[in-house]
């Protein structure tokens, strides 16, 4: 599954916890996947999947209580992420890997201008004058494509518009030029014109730098317009992995299937919206056996007593459904 | 925003006059100037002698119409205690005190410098204290430090300022002898034993409350999303502090200390006639104690003066501090 | 006057059970007493004793006369002069803790061993006194609240819910009396109205109440913008019942942790009034200030002072401690249900 040279990052076991009711309970349970160098990966699941905690996972920026439980690997460029003590962390945060959030409005600091930020970026990182950063910043906001640049500098994020503001992260993020950049829901809460603006802005970048992606989205429209291959999570594990092409023409998970299939499409006017029964099970309240089988249509006795293995459905497809025991080769 | 300071100083303006006729209900309504004349004199004059002194202190006209005036007149209604009250104290004219007969005007400018030497250095080691102690606090949140401290700041705050300055007068003056227990000596140079033990009875009195607040104020600030984005972006834990934590805080921490700043020159009440530091505070006490009618009035109209001054600078700063206020 | 009193405290207990009553019956109340009796067993113990001595001192009648003191059958005299019979414990004056020697002179005291705490200039037990000022602390601060609570609410929560002219009117008058500096604001009250007990409350009550009104304009503004006030006043639902409804309920940790804070405050307040000689009689702030003398002689008299300091401290501390966890248990954004 993973690309014939080392991924860039490989993350295997991921299992993040926090503390419930009674004892810890994970939010995030063995979560493993790759990306490869310039790989746009799409990360999908409907809140309470566990997705977002498994970006910041990647950067160690898991708010206490949580904690990443012993077991978990996370590599990066051979580095092991998990091992490195603070100054090392600090040096690859936004050096090596960049995050950038939903929310533009609040993700900024507001009483600093946004030109200050980006060179923050990178002062962090390099010991440059205020100068030369700024110059870096200029540079990074025209790569984002952010007209009047020079004039932009100096303004302050409650001046500029949304789609702007998350221009700014982007460009903040890519300042020192990273070799993966998260994105977490970064259309989100924006309009729907300037969505496709901004993952257009995501998509032209990463090519032109050779950046990676790591985008996470409960939305399919993203991963169609910006997504390599895509992950599936549901409750905590992912379900489903493949390209763009295998998950949106032939899922094999059901969840996936549901996933798609309750999108509402403008020729099926008039008919039922497409739902999935049932509700997402919270964190430590998950069923026995597979935790999506109480809203399968396919459910059988093996559903409900074990936990299944992933299955390939090619060389690039997998997903972990029992419905794939027979045919699936080891 | 010119406008909205303009509307600001309107209403301040409207305040004053609101506090003053207060105090007119209060000083004059209320009390009955008889009481004061006998007071002032003692119980056994002749009834001329009340007169007069009523008469050289300004309280011998009728309240709000003077009758002995024709209808029409303007006389009428200006020759009263009303009128006389509204414009001495918005022309500042303050006259004599009812205890001494000293001008009032010319002691609070003698009051003023003393004060100001025991609050200013007080209100600035106490602001240092309270910040540096609530912002490391709320990063230590939730650890043992967090709750030592606060626990501390309750115990701190449960004492009554009475009696920090009374064990701090005891302790530190009389057991070990640091300092002097009170007294001024308005010498530059050694002055600063004088101040120093009510700068420290006053800092560690009011130091608890605030740390509370500026922790409450830290910990909001610190769980908002730039805070991450800046650990995002590889910031160390003292620059998100400082940087990024202290800068957004300051903007409601400067709302709470710059109420504050007037009241530097009305000085503390307390600290002031505990120590024998001569200042305005000291002033307002023997006011009090020898039923000074007269200052104590002006006293409370100062206070007032000063406090929506101080309003008014809030806002001020708060527009200079926040430039999502500044650039609307 | 006695029958007076004792009616009183009679009414506020009665009151006092009907409300307990009612909240026991509501879930949210039964766990807030639960955790907060979790959370500070000590605080709310030490402040129901207090509540019971000042109970107990409030309680008097006339009746049953003292050996050596003649007028004592004519006097009302409550639990804790009954139990304590000031008039025939007393010295002749100082004498320290435990002693069996007067502290002046030697002389052999009276009732020797028997003042836990000494005896003040007077010759009167400390501990009596001490115990005296409880009830007076309790009426600063719990009585002065009690009253201060509703009229800041009536007038704050008008303001904020109904808004514009009231608002306006509300607001300057907060405006006008907060602008005078607190203190001041007491003093003159005092110098002007008088010195007696009801006319210190009502000063501190003048000064405590705009802090209140304040936060009650405060959270009924927010209140108001609410959905489900919105909701209420579309299906046109009376203003009153909104306000009984919704508004209040969701002030009640509000009210309860101001409640506690002003009582302190109220408290404190008075030991600077005693300083200045015009507090309450019998308060601890008095016997502080006409203790502050006595540490500066030599051999130092100071169980004056630590009798007063010691109860004045406890009381604030406990109730300090009480309502800080008040704030944490019945912070509205750790509850899940909405009201």
């Amino acid at each position: 599954m993973t690309p014939a040279s080392q991924p860039l990052l490989s993350v295997e076991n991921l299992t993040v916890t926090f503390p419930g009711e009674s004892g810890r309970v994970p939010v995030v349970d063995g979560v493993a996947f790759a990306i490869g160098r310039g790989e746009t990966l799409a990360l999908v699941g409907e809140s309470g999947s566990g997705k977002s905690i498994t970006a910041l996972a990647l950067m160690r920026l898991i708010p206490k209580p949580g904690r990443i439980e012993p077991g978990s690997r996370i590599r990066f460029a051979g580095r092991d992420v998990l091992e490195m003590d603070v100054p090392e962390i600090r040096a690859f945060r936004g050096a090596d890997v960049a995050m950038i959030f939903q929310e533009p409005m609040t993700s900024l600091n507001p009483v600093v201008p946004v030109g200050a930020q980006v060179a923050e970026a990178v002062r962090l990182h390099e010991p440059v004058s205020m100068a030369a950063a700024r110059a870096r910043a200029l540079e990074t906001f025209a790569l984002v494509g952010i007209p009047d640049p020079q004039q932009r500098l100096d303004a302050y994020p409650h001046q500029l518009s949304g789609g702007l503001k998350q221009r700014v992260m982007i460009a903040m993020a890519l300042a020192m030029r990273p070799k993966l950049l998260v994105a977490d829901e970064p259309t989100t809460a924006l309009d729907a014109t300037i969505r496709a603006q901004i993952l257009a802005v995501i998509r032209d970048v990463a090519r032109r730098t050779g950046t990676a992606v790591l985008i996470i989205t409960h939305d399919f429209g993203v991963v169609n317009e910006v997504a390599d291959r895509v992950a599936v999570m549901y409750a905590g594990q992912i379900v489903e992995e493949g390209t763009r092409h295998e998950l949106l023409r032939a899922p094999r998970h059901p969840y996936t299937q549901g996933l798609l299939r309750s999108i509402p499409r403008p020729e099926a006017r008039g008919g039922r919206l497409e739902e999935i029964k049932g509700i997402v099970p919270r964190p430590g309240h998950w069923p026995q056996g597979c935790r999506f089988h109480p809203r399968c249509p396919y459910v059988f006795a093996r559903c409900r007593e074990q936990w299944p293995v992933r299955r390939s459905v090619s060389a690039t497809q997998g997903a972990w459904c029992h419905l794939l025991d027979e045919e699936a080769a080891p | 925003m010119a406008a909205f300071l303009l509307r600001r100083v309107a209403y301040g303006a409207l305040t004053i006059l609101g506090v003053l006729l207060l105090l007119f209900v209060l000083f004059f309504a209320v009390t009955d100037p008889d009481d004061i004349a006998r007071k002032a004199v003692g119980e056994r004059a002749r009834p001329e002698v009340y007169q007069q002194w009523k008469k050289n202190h300004g309280y011998d006209r009728p309240l709000f119409l003077n009758r002995a005036h024709d209808a029409g007149s303007l006389a009428r209604y200006t020759d009263t205690l009303l009128y006389e009250h509204f414009r001495t104290m918005l022309t500042f004219d303050f006259g004599r005190s009812d205890a001494d007969d000293s001008p009032i005007g010319e002691r609070l400018w003698q009051g003023a410098g003393p004060s100001l030497s025991l609050t200013l250095p007080l209100f600035l080691i106490e602001l240092v204290v309270a910040v540096a102690i609530g912002l490391m606090v709320a990063f230590f949140r939730e650890t043992a430090i967090d709750r030592v401290v606060l626990v501390a700041c309750i115990f701190t705050m449960s004492v009554a300022s009475l009696l920090y300055i009374i064990a701090g007068q005891y302790v530190v003056g009389i057991l070990l002898k640091w300092f002097p227990i009170s007294g001024y000596d308005g010498d530059g140079t050694v002055v600063w034993r004088f101040l120093a033990l009510p700068v420290l009875v006053g800092v560690v009195s009011g130091f608890g409350s605030d740390v509370r607040l500026y922790r409450t104020i830290f910990v909001e600030e610190m769980g908002r999303d730039y805070v991450r984005t800046a650990r995002a972006k590889g910031a160390g834990d003292a620059r998100v502090m400082v940087g990024h934590v202290l800068r957004n805080a300051l903007i409601p921490i400067i709302t709470n200390v710059v109420v504050a700043i007037p009241f530097l020159f009305t000085g503390s009440l307390l600290l002031e006639s505990f120590f024998g530091i001569p200042g305005l505070g000291a002033m307002t006490v023997e006011a009090i104690q020898g039923n000074d009618f007269a200052t104590l009035r002006v006293m409370v109209y100062l206070g007032a003066l000063l406090f929506i001054l101080g309003q008014i600078l809030t806002d001020l700063s708060y527009a200079l501090a926040d430039p999502r206020v500044r650039l609307s | 006057m006695t029958m007076l009193q004792n009616l009183l405290v009679l009414t506020l207990l009665l009151g006092a059970g009907l409300v307990v009553r009612a909240a026991a019956r509501d879930r949210f109340w039964r766990e807030t007493a639960r955790e907060m009796w979790r959370r500070r067993p000590v605080a709310i113990v030490v402040v129901g004793l207090y509540l019971l001595v000042g109970l107990a001192d409030s309680i008097s009648w006339v009746g049953g006369a003292v050996e050596g003191d003649p007028m004592s059958g004519f006097r009302a005299r409550s639990l804790v002069d009954r139990l304590f019979v000031p008039e025939a414990f007393k010295e002749a004056s100082y004498s320290a803790p435990f002693a069996k020697t007067a502290f002046y002179g030697g002389a052999p005291l009276q009732h020797p061993g028997q003042h836990w705490l000494g005896t003040d200039l007077l010759g009167r037990d400390v501990v009596y006194r001490a115990l005296k000022g409880v009830r007076v602390a309790l009426l600063i601060g719990g009585l002065t609240t009690l009253v201060v609570i509703p009229v800041a609410l009536l007038f704050g929560v008008s303001a904020g819910y109904f808004g514009r002219r009231v608002d306006d009117a509300v607001f300057f008058l907060m405006t006008v009396l907060s602008s005078v500096p607190p203190l001041l604001l007491l003093i003159a009250l005092i110098m002007v109205l008088g010195k007696g007990t009801i006319q210190v409350c009502v000063a501190l009550g003048i000064t405590g109440w705009v802090h209140f009104c304040r936060l009650s304009r405060g959270e009924s503004l927010k209140l108001r913008e609410t959905d489900y006030v919105a909701a209420a006043r579309v299906l046109g639902v009376s203003d009153l019942t909104i306000i009984r409804r919704h508004i209040l309920p969701n002030m009640a940790h509000l009210i309860i942790i101001t409640f506690a804070l002003t009582f302190t405050s109220m408290v404190l307040s008075e030991t600077v009034l005693s300083y200045l000689g015009i507090g309450l009689e019998g308060s601890w702030g008095q016997m502080i200030d006409q203790a502050r003398n006595e540490l500066s002689r030599t051999p130092v008299i100071w169980w004056n002072l630590f009798a007063a300091a010691s109860l004045l401290f406890v009381l604030v501390l406990c109730v300090n401690l009480i309502a800080d966890a008040l704030r944490d248990v019945m912070d509205p954004r750790t509850r899940t249900e909405a009201r």
